[in-house]
């Protein structure tokens, strides 16, 4: 009993729609990437060179609207925004690439461990998993911040443990829906260790999925690193964050309402370039998996 | 189905037996003297002398942890050192407030978003389709506190028409107390309504490319009883789940728009906690909170062989 | 047949696959005449399906009929709104699918499904509906109509699902039924069972069938007429005697060919014992898992005892659920049995370090596109296995897999292609090629061929034959086919819900044969046979 006959019957029907929405997901990526090389290259500027200096006071130029002087205006503490927004983009987009590694590489060794010993080790790691994403967004990072205070690698570590579960419930997945394919068999028939089965053939085929979701919290980090900055639990000034800057704005929302506009704009933008890029990457490592 | 039931119950339990270790090896882990930290520092020598006794510091850290879980099942979370009010009923009366939001909010995002997501997945590649995707995704990339920070310029400072600050309970003057609500209900539609419409719009895409919808247009159907009646509930499954985990996440991201629209929630009580050190409540927000998600969690799941029957084994 | 007479009429049809695509068929012609069966004949890739799609107004978007006309009682129906031909769809023109495990929606009821199409169609009310449902339901052979009406598909086998799509289908008493491959996902048996269901429904109420299959010989028992598809047109087309009797195109040729006969085979070398030997074997399969971790066992072998000499082909053969794909598992250490005892050479694999043993058996797995690492180029895969072959270096290794890729028949640039690069048949070659590049004495094929086009079958057991020519391997070949392993098979032996029932030689089981099941199967099995002017005759087996 064949359960997948090579007969194009719904085959080709299947494939076909996909192929007309081919015609637009380039777009797609088109904008998502390059809004994201755009502010990666605001962060890196950011890293050389701002316009003003980002710290410093100037209290005769306090609450400027934006000009030609000051792109985007000052802000209570006369500090030009434009050069406080690049050198929070450096921060912000520093400090979630280093959570999202941090979960990519604490889950993927856990969600390993758990999908290739199975038994009690796996139930016990799961368990604690499931506990674990309990813990609905931020409450996670926010409990730990309680613990270790307000502080850029604290922020880095919280949103790290708080995203690991993810990672380990889908490289688990991946590894038990793997393990039941041919191929797989065919490696242990060969004669292959489990381990270089594991090493060989599962890893690989596990990172399709894996980018997906990398890329997916990669704009939770940013979200939430901004949200805790947001609350006063994330960077402390006077370092700039989008976050503590949009905090900030709060008392002269009617006064100097650029101070809110921007940099919620900037975050926004960040987060548009990455859900983009992310479905992008999505559609395109999809369709080879189905195949 | 009396067992199907029954094993989702049994397997939430040790959930929230486990979440309840963490959240006191969390608090223990605040370096300090425990029972400074749940008295403050303006404690008497007399009172530190008896909150050790209560915590029982002088036993071994299991023997801590199981009175202090007794304490809890019984509903005795401590006082708040701020306001020395007792912390169960505080977070409960915050809580009513925050989930009120965060459900109507959801509720509304998901009926707008389901027949949306479903339209769109119907006229796939056209034009409407391009437009609501783009705007779902742009909904889904704005940040729910500068969504709330704008809409409050907007309509708070600028136009005038809603109040900036304040919250009226409900129970005292339904008509004011909408007109607080109004735009932290809106903006968290608004946000949630992306997410929804791109689910519901990619689960529907799926099973439209299924047999069983070819097989339903075989016998005649409309597009639009294909669509209602089988793709539907298909489709809904996944989008369920993800209500389910939206729901949880504003448990906690509620904060934020609390801040904003300065409303009496949970999410901010947790926050001023943090500054205050006020570990009693903070403890009790994340008890609640986590507890609360776990039922979420067990309601959609027992929910769920609704739509898939296949769930149900 | 005269125009007047026609159900269905099919003129010069051209599908084109998008605005500017190629042609997905090309020129098809054809009628369909009350209460006849026209069968429609092909390969993946002939078009067929895409021609019986349009018939009922449901090609899949692309694709669109650009020339050509198609008459269904006169009227046109390319040129219908969508309107008429909702009308027409269900009541007139029925179309059952080939998948029965995801025809059915499975968040609705069957009785739901079934009741959907007749209160679209007609005007009965509920309680008429309901009673000609259950009608239907127990003249299709289910007994507690009742109780499946309130049932959901996922509690039904594959087989029954079909039975109640036809059904379903039948119900509304259309003109002209369209079957798109629908035993194709099904064992040779469960074929039958649906095929005879089919047939006798069919001829209660004269409607006429439009069959499409990739198997000939299959449509040979029951079609009036065949029309040899082939990239897009029809190649031959006539009534089923006259094409058997005298096929005229060249490809009919290579179809009818394509069946697999029996052939002489090589003798066996001389041996001094089997290399294999079942003892008694007992499986059993892990069901469910409960909170615990306990888990409720399921006997799926019993007591199964075979031999394999040297250089032997022995076919495995039985139903869905008869346990010869596990057997043939636990011969290459993938399934541990839980009683009994398998020797190889003597010795005991289940109690000795069986490395040596693990490294002298392989196996070809049955599915060609996940038995492969789609992330690994073909000449890795091969590759791999000689990680464990003692004594090659480097260079003799890749001397191994260049005399292998010339063994199975692909050109040497194929090994940096990767596996979605290449067609179902050559990846198929490749799996036979990793389970022979280290020159094993016990291959354990399963069901290798059932995934694959006719011609191509021939083709990968030709190099079969070629192979264990040159390398004298003994083989298990696993199929639920009869048919298949006529041609290779030294020694038959037939399993039936986990038991041994049959074991003998070829001819013995295909000739002489003696346990009931042994003789379903047989019924099951190709009805052509070749006689020596060259046509070909239905063989009415006993």
């Amino acid at each position: 009993m064949s359960s997948k006959p090579s007969l194009a019957p719904l085959a080709a029907p299947a494939a076909t729609p996909r192929k007309a929405l081919r015609a637009w997901p380039p777009a797609n990526a088109l904008i998502g990437a390059t809004l994201l090389a755009l502010l990666v290259l605001l962060a890196l500027l950011g890293l050389v060179w701002t316009p003003f200096d980002p710290l410093r006071i100037d209290l005769l130029s306090r609450l400027q609207a934006p000009s030609a002087l000051h792109w985007l205006g000052t802000d209570e503490f006369g500090r030009d925004v434009f050069s406080r927004l690049l050198i929070g983009a450096r921060t912000s987009l520093w400090i979630s690439l280093l959570a999202v590694s941090f979960a990519v590489c604490a889950g993927t060794l856990i969600g390993m461990l758990a999908g290739y010993l199975r038994g009690w080790t796996d139930r016990l790691l799961m368990m604690c998993n499931d506990a674990l994403l309990a813990f609905p967004g931020i409450l996670m990072a926010l409990g730990i911040m309680a613990i270790i205070g307000a502080s850029q690698y604290g922020i880095v570590l919280a949103l790290g443990i708080a995203y690991t579960p993810s990672v380990v419930r889908v490289v688990r997945g991946s590894v038990l829906s793997l393990r039941e394919l041919e191929f797989i068999e065919a490696s242990r028939v060969i004669g292959n260790s489990e381990l270089y089965t594991m090493l060989r053939h599962i890893a690989p085929n596990c990172l399709a999925p894996l980018c997906v979701l990398a890329t997916s919290m990669f704009g939770w980090a940013l979200l939430s690193e901004s949200a805790l900055s947001f609350l006063g639990l994330g960077v402390p000034p006077p370092a700039a964050t989008w976050g503590n800057m949009l905090a900030s704005s709060r008392p002269y929302i009617a006064s100097a309402s650029w101070l809110g506009i921007f940099p919620g704009l900037f975050i926004c933008l960040a987060l548009l370039a990455i859900n983009l890029f992310g479905d992008a990457l999505r559609d395109r490592l999809d369709p080879r998996m189905r195949k | 189905m009396l067992r199907f039931i029954l094993q989702k119950l049994g397997m939430a339990v040790p959930t929230l037996l486990l979440i309840s270790l963490m959240v006191f090896a969390l608090i223990r882990l605040v370096p300090g003297d425990p029972a400074l930290l749940m008295l403050g520092d303006m404690a008497d020598p007399q009172s530190l002398a008896d909150m050790r006794r209560t915590l029982g510091l002088d036993h071994s850290l299991v023997t801590q942890f199981l009175i202090w879980f007794k304490a809890v099942l019984s509903g005795d979370l401590g006082f708040s050192i701020s306001t020395r009010e007792a912390v169960l009923p505080l977070i409960l009366e915050r809580f009513a407030v925050s989930a009120g939001i965060v459900l109507v909010a959801v509720l509304l995002a998901t009926l707008i978003a389901v027949p949306v997501g479903l339209l769109a997945a119907w006229k796939q590649n056209s034009a409407l389709d391009l437009g609501l995707v783009m705007s779902a995704t742009l909904l889904l990339s704005i940040p729910s506190f500068w969504l709330g920070l704008l809409l409050l310029y907007a309509f708070g400072i600028k136009l005038g028409w809603l109040p900036v600050v304040g919250y009226v309970s409900f129970a005292q003057d339904p008509w004011q107390a909408l007109s607080y609500l109004v735009l932290p209900i809106v903006t968290l539609t608004l946000v949630e309504v992306g997410a929804i419409t791109r689910m519901a719009r990619a689960s529907t895409i799926e099973v439209l490319r299924l047999e069983y919808i070819a097989h339903a247009r075989a016998k005649g159907l409309s597009e639009r009883a294909v669509l209602w009646r089988h793709a539907l509930r298909n489709a809904f499954a996944p989008t369920w789940t993800l209500v389910g985990l939206i729901l949880g996440n504003l448990l906690g991201g509620i904060a934020v728009l609390e801040t904003v629209f300065t409303l009496p929630g949970i999410g901010r009580l947790m926050v001023d906690a943090i500054f205050a050190r006020d570990y009693p409540v903070l403890q009790g927000c994340l008890l609640l909170i986590t507890f609360v998600y776990v039922l979420v969690n067990l309601f959609v799941d027992l929910l769920y062989p609704l739509f898939d029957p296949r769930v149900k084994l | 047949m005269t125009h007047a007479n026609s159900l269905l009429q099919v003129r010069d049809l051209q599908i084109r696959v998008g605005e500017h695509g190629p042609l997905a068929v090309d020129g098809l012609s054809f009628d369909v005449a009350p209460g006849e069966i026209v069968a429609l004949v092909g390969e993946s890739g002939s078009g067929k399906t895409m021609a019986a799609r349009a018939a009922i107004g449901l090609l899949p978007l692309p694709m669109q009929v650009c020339g050509g006309r198609l008459e269904f009682q006169g009227q046109d129906l390319v040129s219908l709104d969508t309107r008429a031909l909702r009308a027409i769809r269900g009541a007139q023109i029925g179309m059952v699918f080939q998948e029965p495990m995801v025809s059915l929606n499975p968040a609705l009821t069957i009785g739901r499904q079934m009741a959907e199409a007749l209160e679209l169609h007609t005007d009965l009310d509920p309680p008429a509906i309901h009673q000609r449902c259950v009608d239907m339901l127990q003249r299709i052979g289910i007994r507690d109509a009742e109780r499946c009406l309130d049932s959901w598909p996922h509690q039904f086998s594959g087989g029954m699902r079909q039975r109640i799509m036809l059904a379903s289908v039948m119900l509304l008493r259309p003109k002209l039924l369209i079957a798109d491959e629908p035993t194709t996902a099904l064992d040779c048996l469960a074929q039958l069972d649906v095929i005879e269901l089919m047939l006798e429904l069919t001829r209660e109420q004269g409607t006429a069938i439009l069959f499409i299959s990739h198997d000939l010989s299959l449509v040979a028992r029951y079609a009036h007429k065949v029309v040899v598809m082939r990239q897009g047109q029809a190649v031959e087309q006539g009534a089923i005697g006259d094409i058997l009797l005298a096929p005229k195109a060249e490809y009919t040729r290579q179809l009818l060919e394509a069946l697999p006969r029996r052939g002489e085979l090589p003798p066996l070398p001389a041996s001094d014992g089997p290399l294999v030997e079942v003892d008694q074997v007992c499986i059993e399969h892990p069901g469910p898992a409960n909170f615990w971790g306990k888990r409720a066992y399921k006997r799926v072998v019993h007591s199964a005892s075979l031999s394999i000499a040297p250089g032997e082909t022995l076919a495995l053969v039985g139903g869905s659920g008869s346990g010869k794909t596990t057997l043939g598992r636990s011969l290459v250490g993938l399934v541990k049995p839980c009683a009994g005892a398998i020797r190889f050479k003597g010795v005991d694999i289940l109690k000795a370090a069986n490395r040596t043993h693990r490294l002298q058996c392989q196996m070809i797995f049955q599915d060609p596109f996940s038995s492969l690492d789609p992330r690994m180029r073909i000449g890795e895969i091969l590759l791999e296995p000689l990680r464990h072959e003692p004594g090659l270096s480097a260079t003799g290794r890749r001397e191994r897999v260049a005399q292998t890729m010339r063994d199975i028949g692909l050109p040497e640039a194929f090994a940096e292609r990767f596996p979605h690069q290449l067609s179902g048949g050559q990846r198929q070659r490749v799996a036979i090629g990793r389970a022979l590049v280290r020159h094993p004495q016990l291959v354990i094929a399963d069901e290798p061929i059932s995934a694959l086009d006719m011609t191509i079958q021939k083709q990968i057991l030709e190099l079969f034959e070629r192979l264990q020519a040159r390398y004298g391997f003994a083989c298990l070949f696993i199929s639920h086919d009869l048919s298949a392993v006529e041609r290779i098979a030294h020694r038959v032996a037939v399993m039936h819900q986990g038991e041994v029932v049959e074991v003998g030689s070829r001819e013995q089981v295909f000739d002489d044969p003696r346990h009931p099941y042994t003789r379903q199967l047989l019924a099951a099995a190709s009805p052509l046979e070749k006689l020596d002017d060259g046509s070909y005759r239905i063989r009415r087996a006993s």
